[in-house]
């Protein structure tokens, strides 16, 4: 059993991690979860924010229970192999900021870069200029890096802090299995303040227990073998190294082969499922995300799983993410199927603006 | 050893601790150094990058949260 596990931090590790997504992602939606969106973290934080009433778009709101098994499993994993080390004090309030424009610069494509490879092997075509837009925003960060960008250090923080993030993720399960309902809206009828969509995107979904488990392995595989889909990309650019990249590309070709397998994969353009053909704010949304990810060294699942690991930052960041998904709905920000929303373009070009600004000026403060 | 030689890689988030000991690296072409890191992920991703370029590591466990990785060439 130990070979095995440490089988995970060889080179192995991103490539098992990458080819269990890739068969547990379209299974999740055979089973219930909505067209390419087995796993999508920006979409699943949305849709927690608007369950949380952080938004009021009736059709997102779900507390995806994918999210909690992740963190979890990224947990139970640090704890069993001795990685569970609360820290912060790496600019939580920078990693704050990044965590809302991925979000917006995500949602303005319709999705996080795992699902951009999910929509890729479920074929839909317009996921390659999004994630043409991502290898361009991980691009942009490395410039950054390379100039010296820095977040600064971490510290080692007391272990309470590490169990914050773990009891927020229970209280989320406890509302998510109890669904209170304390208000009443103008009509008497009881309201809130947990919401769940009756119809549209959030009210598809696969089995509660089936997404809890699913979500479980997959935060603990990621968590020993460090799954990330930025730093695929970034670490071939910047380091000439494919250890994580080959655990991207073994999720789109088995990805790409379940779907085939169950008959989810359908080529195109038109019609996918919760995507928009606009190309040009599909890669500006994305350059956006990518940029926004890199600085704050991970994908959003990296980030999940790094919070798992009793990071007090990657917290930040995820709660970044969250606000940012109530903003892109309340703000009009987030795309719809029927395209970008009114304010999507806008607020791509304002978080550019300021993500250019963190890459350019913050650096390792010199105490 | 010189204090050029050492880089401190604790505390900072990815990719910078495998960055600058490539950095490093590249910079020596040959010779020792080290390299100081505190979590597991940055001592396998500096040990990759390392060893990739064809260098040879010792590990000197400190401690949980000094960890320091001497390479050679």
């Amino acid at each position: 059993m130990t070979s095995i596990l440490r089988f995970l931090t060889s080179r192995w590790g991103p490539i098992i991690t990458g080819a269990v997504i890739g068969v547990l992602a379209p299974v999740l939606v055979k089973l219930g979860n909505p067209g390419n969106m087995g796993i999508c973290m920006a979409c699943f934080a949305r849709d927690i924010a608007g369950a949380l009433g952080l938004h009021n778009t009736g059709v997102v709101q779900y507390i995806r229970p994918e999210i909690i098994g992740g963190f979890l499993g990224a947990f139970i994993a640090a704890l069993l192999f001795r990685e569970f080390k609360p820290r912060t004090g790496s600019a939580p309030l920078v990693r704050f900021l990044l965590g809302m424009f991925a979000m917006f610069g995500a949602l303005v494509f319709l999705g996080c870069p795992w699902r951009a490879y999910l929509r890729l092997a479920g074929g839909d075509w317009n996921a390659i200029l999004g994630i043409l837009g991502l290898v361009v925003g991980v691009g942009l960060g490395i410039v950054f890096l390379r100039m010296g960008f820095s977040l600064g250090r971490n510290r080692p923080a007391p272990k309470a802090l590490g169990w914050i993030m773990p009891a927020f993720m229970i209280l989320l399960l406890v509302f998510l299995l109890v669904e209170p309902q304390f208000g009443r809206d103008t009509s008497g009828n009881l309201t809130g303040p947990i919401f769940f969509s009756e119809t549209g995107p959030g009210a598809m979904y696969a089995p509660l227990a089936v997404s809890l488990v699913f979500g479980l392995a997959i935060g603990f595989l990621a968590q020993r073998s460090r799954f990330c889909t930025v730093g695929a990309i970034r670490d071939m650019i910047l380091l000439r190294d494919n250890h994580l990249l080959n655990g991207v590309l073994v999720l789109i070709v088995v990805a790409f082969v379940t779907n085939l397998i169950l008959g989810q994969f359908a080529a195109g353009f038109e019609g996918q499922p919760v995507a928009h053909t606009n190309g040009l704010w599909n890669f500006g949304g994305m350059v956006l995300a990518g940029l926004a990810f890199t600085l704050a060294g991970g994908c959003p699942g990296r980030q999940l799983f790094l919070a798992g690991e009793g990071d007090g930052d990657a917290v930040m960041f995820f709660a970044g993410m969250l606000v940012g998904g109530g903003f892109s709905h309340t703000f009009s920000v987030a795309s719809s199927p029927s395209g970008v929303a009114a304010f999507g373009p806008a607020t791509v070009i304002v978080g550019l603006v300021i993500c250019i600004v963190i890459g350019l000026t913050m650096r390792e403060a010199r105490t | 050893m010189g204090e050029s030689n050492m880089v401190d890689a604790r505390g900072l988030s990815c990719p910078q601790p495998a960055m600058l000991a490539r950095q490093a690296l590249q910079k020596l072409s040959k010779g020792t150094l080290e390299v100081v890191v505190d979590n597991n992920t940055a001592r396998e991703n500096v040990s990759r990058i390392a060893k990739n370029l064809g260098w040879e590591i010792d590990i000197d466990e400190r401690s949980e949260d000094e960890v320091h990785l001497m390479m050679r060439k």
